[in-house]
């Protein structure tokens, strides 16, 4: 059981953690990283808490939400890189342009 | 008993610490390098951690995709964008320590763990439900049930995701690799070696993901894998390949599951409601499309611009 909460928690730690890099770096390729962290985080706490069964088998719908989120994180990853790489080719650096640093 | 209780609750202790150093370095280290790297580690300890959690097809799905093929997208997005790029030394403010958004995350990370531990402790969900119609679901793997079967409408929505994605890169553009791999001859040996295995391994993981862990989105990843591993050595198709063969990989995976989507909807009333006898070799269809069309959008998706590009400049 308590595997259960073990497994959640760090998967609350991941979410934060990636939350906190997305907001901090500014470097686009960091932010596709942190996103990433983040959904894994957000795949922890789902398939931690599809063990609640007791001594039974876990949940089996909670896993196919997760192997399906896996397949479109990866899919949404390869679109954020090449609009990475477009932002680099128009303006010669990987950042969001930000109006206060000038 | 009770030491391999504690045992086990060293392992689950030290892969979260682990885990979670590993995604702290990713994300701080300074050298974009070595953060992708990192990230790759973190991915197959999170494989590790999904066994641990009783869920071997998503620990597939992660060693292939998350470790895998998402390392080799960052890995290929950073050489696109060149060597100068990787360096954020000279932005101080990535170093230190930002208080600001670090004190305002822990309201976030104190609720989210309080609503964890405020859920019920025993919520069996869905299982039973899954259990009872498992029968009549025509593969007897629970997971593959789900997707294919009780909610294979997300897996249709999730094709069409997939083929968005790839058409999104292609209309921005994409980017060329700017080097091509000289491929040595261990290399060329190498690949000419493991390609047909992870043909094998794809088929076999697609086969024996109706009774089994496995399924379409293992097995399409590691077609995927072999794809890459071509267009790293330097392979590209053809352009006879690259025209409608290619369009026509891509989308029979979503044509087969609309077909199937409309086939049922006129015989049984119902969109992907299968006819018991029949379902296990109509989910096995519908995988088999699926499987090539994961496997061609994910390759595809790695080399980025379409492939057609070089022809017409």
């Amino acid at each position: 059981m308590s595997t259960v909460y073990l497994y959640a928690l760090v998967g609350v730690g991941l979410f934060c953690l990636g939350l906190y890099a997305l907001i901090v770096h500014s470097h686009l390729l960091r932010k596709i990283l942190a996103i990433n962290v983040m959904g894994s985080g957000v795949f922890l706490v789902l398939v931690a808490l599809a063990k609640r069964t007791g001594d039974m088998p876990p949940d089996p719908v909670p896993h196919a939400m997760v192997i399906t989120g896996i397949v479109v994180a990866i899919s949404a990853t390869a679109l954020a890189l090449t609009l990475m790489l477009r932002v680099h080719e128009e303006t010669g650096r990987a950042e969001l342009a930000d109006e206060d640093r000038g | 008993m009770e030491a391999m209780t504690l045992l086990t609750w060293g392992f689950d202790g030290l892969l979260g610490l682990a885990l979670l150093w590993l995604a702290w370095l990713a994300l701080s280290c300074e050298d974009l390098f070595r953060a992708i790297v990192l990230f790759v580690v973190f991915g197959l300890l999170m494989a590790l951690a999904w066994v641990r959690l009783d869920a071997p097809d998503v620990a597939l799905a992660e060693a292939a995709i998350g470790a895998g093929l998402t390392g080799a997208l960052l890995l290929a997005g950073l050489a696109k964008l060149g060597v100068d790029d990787t360096d954020e030394k000279e932005r101080p403010e990535n170093r230190s320590v930002q208080w600001l958004p670090m004190v305002a995350l822990l309201p976030v990370a104190v609720g989210l763990g309080y609503t964890i531990f405020s859920l019920p402790t025993n919520a069996p969900g869905l299982s039973a439900a899954v259990t009872a119609n498992l029968e009549a679901s025509g593969v007897s793997n629970p997971v593959t049930a789900v997707l294919l079967n009780f909610r294979g409408y997300d897996t249709l929505l999730e094709m069409v995701v997939l083929l968005l994605a790839l058409l999104g890169v292609w209309s921005l553009g994409g980017t060329a690799l700017r080097r091509e791999a000289v491929a040595g001859p261990v290399l060329d040996t190498l690949t000419r070696l493991l390609i047909p295995v992870l043909i094998l391994v794809s088929a076999y993981l697609l086969w024996v993901g109706a009774h089994a862990p496995g399924g379409a989105f293992q097995a399409g990843s590691v077609l995927a894998a072999a794809g890459v591993l071509g267009l790293l050595t330097g392979w590209r198709p053809r352009s006879t390949l690259t025209a409608l063969p290619l369009r026509l990989v891509l989308i029979i995976g979503p044509a087969a599951f609309i077909i199937m989507a409309l086939f049922t909807l006129l015989i049984e009333g119902q969109l992907m409601k299968f006819p018991p006898g029949k379902a296990g070799v109509l989910i096995l269809i519908l995988e088999a499309g699926a499987t090539l069309s994961i496997g061609a959008t994910l390759a595809a998706l790695f080399l980025g611009e379409h492939p057609q590009n070089k022809a017409r400049k």
